[in-house]
C-alpha cells in the first residue's frame, strides 16, 4: 500500500517481517482448512451429494429431511440435556473441589493428581470404563445386590429414559478434574490481602467466596466455560464407546448423526446439513457472547 | 506331442505366475470365529498361487468397516481388494471410476454361465461391465433354535414362527430369554425384513422394497408384520448384548431359545461343535414362506497403479470363484456357494435346506440390493428405536416406515 512512500521509511507491510513469515502457515491453515472447509461444507449441504460430493443443488431439502428425522430431534434433545447439566455440574463441582483444595489441606498434591487423572484418559477409555461400571451384570448394580439389597436397580445404560445421564456421569468424571485445576489456579491468583480484609470485616467465608472471590475470577470462569462448551458440542467418542447410541437411538448425539449419515448411509448432503446446523447452534451461542465480551470493552 | 505341449504351457505359466506375484492387502469385516476360519481358507488358496494375502480385517461389523474402506479408496490409499455386500454399497465408487473392471476375468472364467443365481452377477454389473467377484450367498431368513432350551422349558421345538411365539411364555417361565437380538441396529432391521418376507410373503416384500410402494407400506398387511415385530420385541427384551455373535452364543449355550439371524450364524454353531438337528434347529423362512434373499458378500478391486498388483487382483478374483475354494470357504462360513456345479455333499442339514430352496428358485434380491445405504440407515434408526423402546407403538413405527419407503431411492 505504501510502496510509493519516500525511501528511508520502512514499509508497513514489511515490518516484523520474520514473524509475519512465520505466521503464514498458520494463516493458511486457518483460511484454507477452517474457513474454506466450513464454506465448502455449507455450500454442499444444499446439494444432493451421496457418497461423493457433487454440485446438484436441491435447495433446503436436506434440512427439511433433517428436521423430520426423529433421530435428529432426539440427538438435539440429548445434547441440550447433556450440555446444560454438564455445564452446571462441572462448574459447581469443579469450584467446590478447588475451594476445598484451597483450605491448606495436607497431601494437596496427591488429591490434585487423583482428581486430574481422569482427564488424562481419552473419552474412549472413559466410556469403556463406565460401560463396565454401569453394566447391571457386573457393575454397581451387581455389587450392591451382592451386599444384600437384591431389589436394587441401577442400569442407566439399558434404560432409554435415563441413558443420557449415564453418559453425563462419565463425562463429569472425566472433565471436572480439569475445571478444578483451572479454578484452583484462579483461587491462588487472588491476593491474600483480600481474604484478610474480608476477615477483618467479619464477612463469613461462603459470602466472601460468592460475592468477592468469584467475581474476581471472571477470566478463569470464561476460559473454563469455553473449554467445557467446546467439549460438549463435539461429544461423540464417549457415546460411541459407552452405548453406541443405544438402547435404540436413545443416546444419539448430533456429531454421531453427522458421522453416520456421511459415511454409513453414504449421504454427504444430509451429513453436511446436520453439521451446518451444529455450526449455527454454536454461532448463536458464541456471537452474542463474543459481542458482549469483546465489543463491550471497546465501547467502555 | 501332448506331453510337450503340456510342458510348454506349464513353462509359460510359471514365469507368468512369478511375474504376477505380489502382496495384496484384503480388507473385510469377517472377525467372528466362524468367519475368521472361512477367511483363512480363502487366504490359503490365494497364497498357494504364489501371491501373498495380507489380512486387513476390520473389527466391529460392516457399519464400522465400510466407512474406513471407502475413505481409504476415495482418499487415495486403496487396498488390493475389499469386501462389500454386493448391491449398492459400492455403486458410487464404481461410477466414479475408482474400481477395476473385471469383465475380462469374468469372460475367461465364464462367470455368466456358472454363477447362480444370475442376480448375483447382475448386482456386480454396472453399464454392462462386471466390477466384483461374488464370494457367497447369504440369506437372512433363518430362525435358529436351541433344542436344549426348549427341552428345559418342556415344550416341543417349534416348526415355525407362530409356534415359536406361542412357546414364549413357557420359555420365560423357565428363565430362558425367548429371542436374542443384539443391540447393533442392523440386527433389528434384518429381523423385521425377515418377518416381512416370511410372514407377508414374496409379493408384499417386492411391493414394499422393490416398488417402494408407500401405500402398501402403510397398509393393513404391513400392519400385521408390525404386530409380529411387536411380539418379537417383547420376546427379545432384556437381551443386553451388542454383537450378533454374542446373541448367537446365547442360543448356543441355551441361555436364549432362538435368534433370527442370517445363515452366517451357522458358522458359529459349527465352531462350537454343535450338530444341526440334534443340538440346534434351523428354520429357513421362519418355517413359513420358504423364500430366501440372495444377497451376500463380494470382493471389489480398487484401481491400482502397480501392474504386478493388478495382476494379483485378477488371480484373486479367479481364486474366489474357483470351485474348490468355494466349497472350503462356504462350508466354514455356513453360507451357500455362488455356483451350482460344486459338490456340497459335506454340507450339513441346514445348508442342505438352503440349497433346496435355492434349487427351487425361491430366491429374491436382498434389501442391500434393492435399497440405497441411505434408506437402509434410516430403517436401522427406526427399527433400533422400535426394538429398544417399548413405549413406541407399532402404529407410530409403521407411519415412520411408510415415510421412509415413500422417500426411498
Amino acid at each position: 500500500m505504501r510502496s510509493d512512500a519516500p525511501a528511508g521509511r520502512p514499509n508497513q507491510l514489511f515490518r516484523n517481517l520474520n514473524s509475519k513469515i512465520a505466521l503464514i502457515p498458520m494463516m493458511l491453515v486457518a483460511l484454507v482448512v477452517f474457513l474454506g472447509g466450513t464454506v465448502w461444507t455449507v455450500v454442499y449441504s444444499f446439494t444432493n451429494s451421496k457418497l461423493l460430493p457433487r454440485l446438484k443443488f436441491v435447495g433446503l431439502e436436506q434440512y427439511e429431511r433433517l428436521w423430520d428425522a426423529p433421530r435428529w430431534i432426539i440427538s438435539i434433545q440429548n445434547l441440550a440435556i447433556y450440555g446444560i447439566l454438564s455445564l452446571i455440574f462441572s462448574l459447581v463441582i469443579g469450584f467446590v473441589l478447588a475451594a476445598l483444595m484451597d483450605q491448606k489441606i495436607r497431601f494437596e498434591n496427591t488429591f490434585r493428581t487423583i482428581f486430574l487423572y481422569p482427564f488424562a484418559l481419552s473419552f474412549i477409555v472413559t466410556g469403556l470404563v463406565w460401560q463396565w461400571v454401569l453394566n447391571p451384570e457386573y457393575g454397581v448394580q451387581f455389587i450392591v445386590r451382592s451386599l444384600g439389597f437384591t431389589s436394587f436397580q441401577f442400569d442407566p445404560l439399558y434404560n432409554a429414559d435415563i441413558v443420557i445421564y449415564g453418559i453425563l456421569i462419565a463425562g463429569l468424571w472425566q472433565g471436572t478434574g480439569l475445571v478444578m485445576c483451572l479454578m484452583l489456579a484462579g483461587l491462588r491468583g487472588i491476593d491474600e490481602d483480600i481474604w484478610k480484609a474480608a476477615r477483618v470485616d467479619g464477612i463469613p467465608m461462603w459470602r466472601t467466596y460468592i460475592f468477592i472471590i468469584i467475581p474476581m475470577m471472571r477470566p478463569v470462569f470464561i476460559t473454563t466455560l469455553v473449554l467445557i462448551a467446546s467439549s460438549i458440542v463435539k461429544v461423540y467418542d464417549l457415546v460411541v464407546a459407552q452405548t453406541s447410541g443405544g438402547p435404540g437411538i436413545a443416546s444419539e448425539v448430533p456429531a454421531k448423526y453427522v458421522y453416520d449419515y456421511m459415511f454409513q448411509a453414504q449421504n454427504l448432503g444430509q451429513g453436511f446439513a446436520a453439521s451446518t446446523m451444529m455450526l449455527i447452534t454454536v454461532a448463536i451461542i458464541v456471537i452474542p457472547w463474543a459481542y458482549l465480551e469483546f465489543g463491550g470493552k471497546k465501547r467502555g | 506331442m501332448r506331453a510337450l505341449k503340456a510342458i510348454l504351457v506349464a513353462s509359460a505359466l510359471i514365469p507368468a505366475a512369478h511375474a504376477g506375484a505380489a502382496d495384496l492387502e484384503v480388507t473385510h469385516w469377517w472377525t467372528s470365529g466362524g468367519e475368521a476360519a472361512a477367511v483363512k481358507e480363502l487366504a490359503k488358496a490365494f497364497d498357494a498361487t504364489g501371491n501373498k494375502w495380507v489380512d486387513g480385517a476390520i473389527a466391529g461389523s460392516g457399519g464400522t468397516a465400510r466407512p474406513i474402506m471407502i475413505s481409504r479408496i476415495t482418499g487415495g490409499d486403496p487396498m488390493g481388494a475389499t469386501q462389500f455386500n454386493h448391491g449398492r454399497q459400492a455403486q458410487e465408487l464404481v461410477e466414479a471410476g475408482l474400481m477395476r473392471d473385471l469383465s475380462d476375468v469374468a469372460a475367461k472364467g465364464k462367470w455368466k454361465e456358472i454363477i447362480k443365481p444370475a442376480s448375483l452377477l447382475d448386482s456386480c454389473t454396472i453399464d454392462g461391465k462386471i466390477y466384483c467377484a461374488p464370494v457367497n450367498i447369504h440369506s437372512w431368513q433363518w430362525l435358529w433354535l436351541s433344542n436344549a432350551a426348549f427341552k428345559k422349558a418342556g415344550v416341543d421345538v417349534p416348526k415355525n414362527w407362530n409356534e415359536f411365539v406361542a412357546a414364549g411364555p413357557a420359555l420365560q417361565k423357565a428363565g430362558i430369554q425367548p429371542l436374542a437380538i443384539g443391540g447393533q441396529p442392523w440386527q433389528a432391521t434384518g429381523a423385521f425384513d425377515t418377518l416381512i418376507i416370511s410372514l407377508g410373503g414374496k409379493d408384499l416384500y417386492m411391493k414394499v422394497f422393490k416398488d417402494k410402494d408407500a401405500k402398501a407400506a402403510a397398509g393393513p398387511e404391513v400392519a400385521k408384520i408390525f404386530k409380529a415385530a411387536d411380539d418379537a420385541r417383547k420376546m427379545a427384551q432384556g437381551t443386553n448384548v451388542q454383537d450378533w455373535n454374542q446373541a448367537t452364543n446365547m442360543v448356543i449355550t441355551g441361555k436364549a431359545a432362538g435368534q433370527i439371524m442370517g445363515d452366517w450364524a451357522q458358522g458359529e454353531f459349527q465352531l462350537a461343535g454343535q450338530k444341526a438337528g440334534t443340538d440346534y434347529t434351523c428354520l429357513p423362512g421362519l418355517g413359513l414362506n420358504q423364500y430366501l434373499t440372495a444377497g451376500g458378500d463380494a470382493f471389489y478391486f480398487p484401481k491400482l497403479k502397480d501392474a504386478a498388483k493388478s495382476k494379483a487382483q485378477d488371480v484373486l478374483a479367479e481364486t474366489i470363484v474357483d470351485p474348490k475354494v468355494q466349497v472350503a470357504f462356504n462350508l466354514k462360513k455356513g453360507s451357500l456357494p455362488i455356483r451350482g456345479d460344486v459338490d456340497l455333499s459335506a454340507a450339513n442339514d441346514c445348508m442342505k435346506k438352503g440349497l433346496e430352496v435355492l434349487a427351487k428358485g425361491n430366491i429374491l434380491s436382498s434389501t442391500d440390493q434393492l435399497l440405497s445405504p441411505d434408506t437402509q440407515k434410516q430403517k436401522e434408526d427406526l427399527f433400533s428405536q422400535f426394538f429398544a423402546n417399548p413405549s413406541m407403538t407399532a402404529e407410530a413405527a409403521q407411519k415412520r416406515f411408510a415415510e421412509i419407503i415413500a422417500a426411498a431411492d
